[in-house]
């Protein structure tokens, strides 16, 4: 039962790859990233480098490089780097996209690449954000609830019931919808608004073919369902293409209307005694507003706005129980350490005017800057 | 100067009856049973929840369900995947794990996944490499993610507490074990401690040891690492599995996993002359499983895209793991590789639609990634690290270590797939052992005399921890931890991949401690605050222990089997080595002590289904 059969003229040694490494020597062109670099409570900065471009690179690739040559405590969120587990998402240029899959080949590399945190949630440092709020929202969902009464042998349903809801299982919760959806943006409601992510996750529930729960007054009362006004612009940004906003949030949107706004459910809720009313044991978490401000024109001068002198929370974990003792705090860092004084002075005089610049339209993402109405 | 009795005032301390360290397929599982056994849980995860590395996971969770063929059983999972193993798994693992994988994969339905499906509307099962049967419950290429958010979900609901973004550095012992951890938060650096009656690792495995790798960053040997500290014996971890398929191209995305289900849909491995080599490699004993001719391969693909039963033998792509990964490493070094050093595997001849309904993200992932566009051209792929079959030596019932209170499931875990695993035995695996350990690690923490008490931890440990911690730091200029990386990362890849030679181990062996002298030099600049420079010193310690472990022991074992292949000795020598286990451990004076143990006895009810196997 012999199986191994070295290849002829192996040399003893194992195979030498170049791996996920940069050859220099193989890269055809040079990029400029600009990088957000800062945390809350210190000056922040855009940190510029020039990153040898090979054949297939993407932008996280670009971030690797940079902390594998000069700036070692880069902070960036990846796990996979397949587009397989969402936790790289950032803005490029303004646009929310996975850095994993952004090609730098997409880009006129004569000019500067920006990369930004997302906005929509607080800062951590540099490109990574505190996304705990999403874990909260998706806490106060009513899980799966298969019927009481059917064995589980019994259960039986065919592909094409379950395509949809399939459709809505691919999500990899990089939270880019949340991040570009306007009404968590900028804050545009007094009261939560769940945000695409959970809307889908919802919609996952409610169009399972054996669901029992109803979570109509939930997505009313809780979730906000109504806040959404159909731009679309999670659609755009979704990695995974999920048609978010047509096939999820718009059916929702008329099983709640259907329920609350139809006459003859509302007789028959009346006669049933049931009450309009949200369930009272799950509420949504508020997004912090943190650092947030107004849609900006360009990002580099409004990301100072935000990143300077505005505080925002550092991230606490998920649900973490009380600490039974203070937690020491974490070392501030020497911000500016690095950073060449002139490019400081002259962040610094770019966001007094960001402050006072209205938004217009972002140029990349063109109408489907998230707009009111 | 703090007293060492002070560090504990002043430590954020979180105590619970079982801590899971790592949040992946088998931690969701362990947390989940132990919570719902009565136990405080707490799940700690080096990253956010739901990215562990089992979202990664792409083919399957394999089960005897019979739905597609009604003649699998239990026994014929553990036989495939006794054999798959070269019968070196714990025989009792493999029992345990192939009669409760189809409990395992219904209660995930039960949870909420929704799987693909027959045409009578149940659990849809694919074939998949060295499974005599098709076996493989899935979601079209995104198993994993299902798996997880399904898991997640279903923690969250039950209350256990999660610690995100949390790394474990080290277990603190007492008089009777393991007694809770030391870690920190990545975000923002500060130290944290986690008492604790009973620990499960259930941290993965170890590829960030190779350059070429489908493994995340978070893959760095942390349990294993963990538990050898603790005087822990890990075994068989000789066994690096080198998946077949990993893209080649472009250099970004080397190593990246392309998932045997595109084999399983039938995908063609074929070399730069297009000769469908796979034939050539098969073993001879196992040859009569498999097609003769094109036409019988082609007549089987075409039976199981309509979900049919037939006669025709599976195609020779669906070798095991091992078999495959050489037979196209074999290609390529003798000239016969694809442009980027890779072979070509090829679907492209199936309808486009077909293709992508069943292969949604690879369809996606070589588009996006590569430019190529799968149902009209051959992908280029190479094998690329994987798995490893080697892990903390574990009981079968209970996942218990060998040190009190410590216990192991999912990969970290050793013994189940002995030298090579089945594509699909992860998933079930996580499950199945996932449970077993979460309830044992909650039965163990509530026996514990005194129960309500948060067991003591001594301070002297902990500030130990600290100091260890806070050191890179200090070090400021010092030994760059990237460079280091790339370093062990070269290391194993030349001296420690698939084929290896003693002279070659001895001079990784010299390497790798070269290497370990310079890891105490290491330094980082900036903060404490979600730093990836100081985060990487910790793995890279973790990873210098595993790196060291799997040489060793690959030195050790003078023959080949699985995914164990030495050059200078060719044979699998089963009359030395068929009933043996490499184990590790580590000596009081630190030293690595590596010696074999003789494999659990089998069951005579299980040596009879083996058969002539055995």
């Amino acid at each position: 039962m012999i199986e191994v059969r070295p290849p002829a003229e192996v040399p003893a040694r194992g195979e030498a790859l170049p791996g996920a490494a940069i050859d220099e020597a193989r890269a055809s062109s040079v990029a400029k990233l600009r990088v957000f670099r800062g945390e809350p409570g210190t000056p922040s900065r855009y940190d510029e480098f020039d990153v040898p471009v090979e054949e297939g690179m993407v932008v996280l690739d670009a971030l690797h490089w940079i902390q594998g040559n000069g700036a070692p405590d880069l902070a960036v969120r990846w796990n996979c780097k397949a587009a397989k587990c969402g936790s790289c998402g950032a803005e490029v240029n303004g646009r929310p996209s996975l850095t994993c899959k952004t090609r730098l080949s997409d880009f006129d590399l004569d000019e500067p690449i920006t990369v930004e945190p997302m906005r929509t949630f607080p800062l951590v440092r540099d490109l990574v954000t505190d996304v705990s709020w999403n874990y909260e929202v998706n806490r106060s969902i009513e899980p799966f609830s298969p019927p009481a009464d059917v064995p589980q042998s019994d259960w039986r349903w065919q592909q094409e019931d379950i395509e949809r809801v399939q459709e809505f299982r691919k999500c990899i919760e990089c939270f880019l919808c949340q991040d570009v959806c306007h009404v968590l943006r900028n804050h545009e409601t007094e009261r939560p608004f769940m945000g695409p992510r959970f809307l889908v996750r919802a919609a996952g529930l409610e169009m399972h073919p054996i669901d029992q729960a109803d979570r109509r007054p939930y997505l009313k009362d809780v979730g906000g369902v109504g806040y959404c006004n159909i731009t679309k612009c999670c659609t755009e940004v979704c990695p995974e293409h999920i048609k978010i906003t047509d096939n999820a949030i718009i059916p929702l949107k008329e099983r709640v209307a259907d329920e609350f706004y139809d006459p003859i459910q509302w007789a028959w809720r009346k006669l049933r005694g049931r009450s309009d009313s949200a369930p009272d044991r799950r509420s949504l978490p508020v997004l912090q507003a943190g650092r947030q401000a107004e849609p900006s024109i360009e990002p580099t001068p409004e990301r100072l706005a935000r990143a300077v002198g505005e505080d925002s929370p550092v991230a606490e974990p998920m649900h973490a129980a009380a600490p039974t003792t203070s937690t020491p705090a974490a070392e501030p860092t020497p911000a500016a350490e690095r950073t060449d004084a002139g490019k400081v002075a002259k962040a610094a005089r770019a966001t007094a005017g960001a402050r006072a610049k209205r938004a217009r339209r972002r140029p990349d993402t063109g109408d489907e800057t998230p707009s009111e109405g | 100067m703090v007293l060492a009795s002070e560090v504990l005032d002043q430590i954020e301390t979180h105590p619970v009856d079982v801590l899971v360290i790592g949040a992946g397929g088998a931690g969701l599982r362990a947390a989940i049973e132990a919570k719902a056994a009565g136990a405080s849980v707490g799940l700690v995860c080096k990253s956010l929840l739901g990215k562990a590395h089992t979202v990664m996971a792409e083919g399957g969770v394999a089960a005897a369900l019979g739905h597609v063929d009604p003649e699998d059983k239990w026994q014929t999972h553990f036989r495939d995947t006794m054999v798959g193993g070269k019968l070196l798994n714990n025989a009792r693992m493999a029992e345990l794990h192939a009669r409760e994988a189809p409990d395992r994969v219904r209660e995930l339905e039960a949870w909420g996944a929704v799987f693909d499906r027959t045409r009578d509307g149940r659990i849809l099962q694919r074939p998949f490499g060295g499974h005599s049967h098709p076996r493989l419950a899935h979601v079209g290429d995104r198993t994993g993610l299902e798996m997880i958010r399904t898991l997640q979900d279903r923690a969250v609901a039950a209350g256990v507490d999660v610690f995100m973004e949390c790394t474990i550095t080290r277990l603190i012992t007492g008089a009777d074990g393991v007694v809770g951890a030391f870690g920190y938060w990545r975000t923002t650096g500060g130290p944290v401690v986690f008492p604790a009656k009973t620990v499960v690792l259930a941290t993965g495995g170890i590829g960030k040891a190779y350059t070429v790798t489908s493994n995340s960053w978070e893959y760095s040997g942390d349990g294993h690492a963990l538990a050898y500290s603790v005087g822990a014996d890990l075994i068989d971890m000789e066994f690096v599995q080198f998946h077949p398929t990993g893209m080649v191209w472009p250099p970004g995305v080397r190593g990246l996993l392309v998932t045997e289900a595109v084999r399983g849909e039938g995908g063609i491995l074929r070399n730069k002359d297009g000769e469908r080599f796979m034939s050539r490699y098969l073993p001879e004993d196992r040859r009569g499983e498999y097609a003769s001719t094109d036409e019988e391969a082609a007549r089987w693909v075409t039976a199981q895209s309509e979900g049919r039963v037939t006669d025709a033998r599976r195609p020779p792509e669906l070798s095991t793991r091992d078999n495959v990964s050489r037979a196209i490493y074999t290609e390529v070094r003798e000239g016969r590789g694809s442009p980027h050093g890779g072979v070509f595997l090829d679907i492209s001849y199936l309808p486009p639609e077909h293709v992508r309904r069943k292969l949604p993200s690879m369809y996606d992932q070589f588009k996006e990634l590569a430019d190529v566009d799968i149902t009209t051209g051959p992908m280029e792929v190479g094998p690329t690290t994987h798995y490893v079959m080697g892990g903390v030596r574990v009981d079968a019932e209970t996942g218990a270590s060998t040190v009190p209170g410590l216990y192991a499931a999912g990969e970290v875990a050793g013994g189940m797939h002995g030298a090579n695993r089945l594509g699909g035995n992860s998933l079930s695996d996580l499950l199945v052992f996932g449970q077993r350990t979460g309830a044992a690690a909650a039965a163990a923490a509530t026996s514990v005399a005194g129960w309500k008490k948060a067991p003591y931890l001594d301070p002297v440990q902990v500030r130990d921890a600290g100091r260890e911690l806070a050191a890179p730091l200090e070090e400021g200029g010092g030994e760059d931890p990237y460079a280091l990386q790339r370093d062990l990362q070269d290391v194993m890849q030349r001296l420690v991949g698939i084929f290896r030679v003693a002279a070659d181990l001895q001079e990784a062996t010299s390497e790798l401690s070269r290497l370990k002298a310079r890891w105490p030099a290491v330094g980082v600049r900036g903060g404490r605050t979600f730093n990836p420079g100081w985060n990487l010193v910790f793995e890279l310690r973790n990873l210098l222990v595993v790196s060291e472990a799997i040489t060793r022991s690959a030195l050790q074992r003078t023959e080949s089997r699985g995914a164990h292949s030495r050059i200078d000795h060719p044979e699998t020598d089963q009359a030395g080595w068929g009933g043996r286990n490499s184990v590790v451990r580590r000596r009081p004076d630190g030293s690595m002590e590596v010696t074999t143990t003789a494999l659990p006895e089998m069951s005579d009810e299980l040596r009879l289904l083996l058969g002539g196997a055995h």
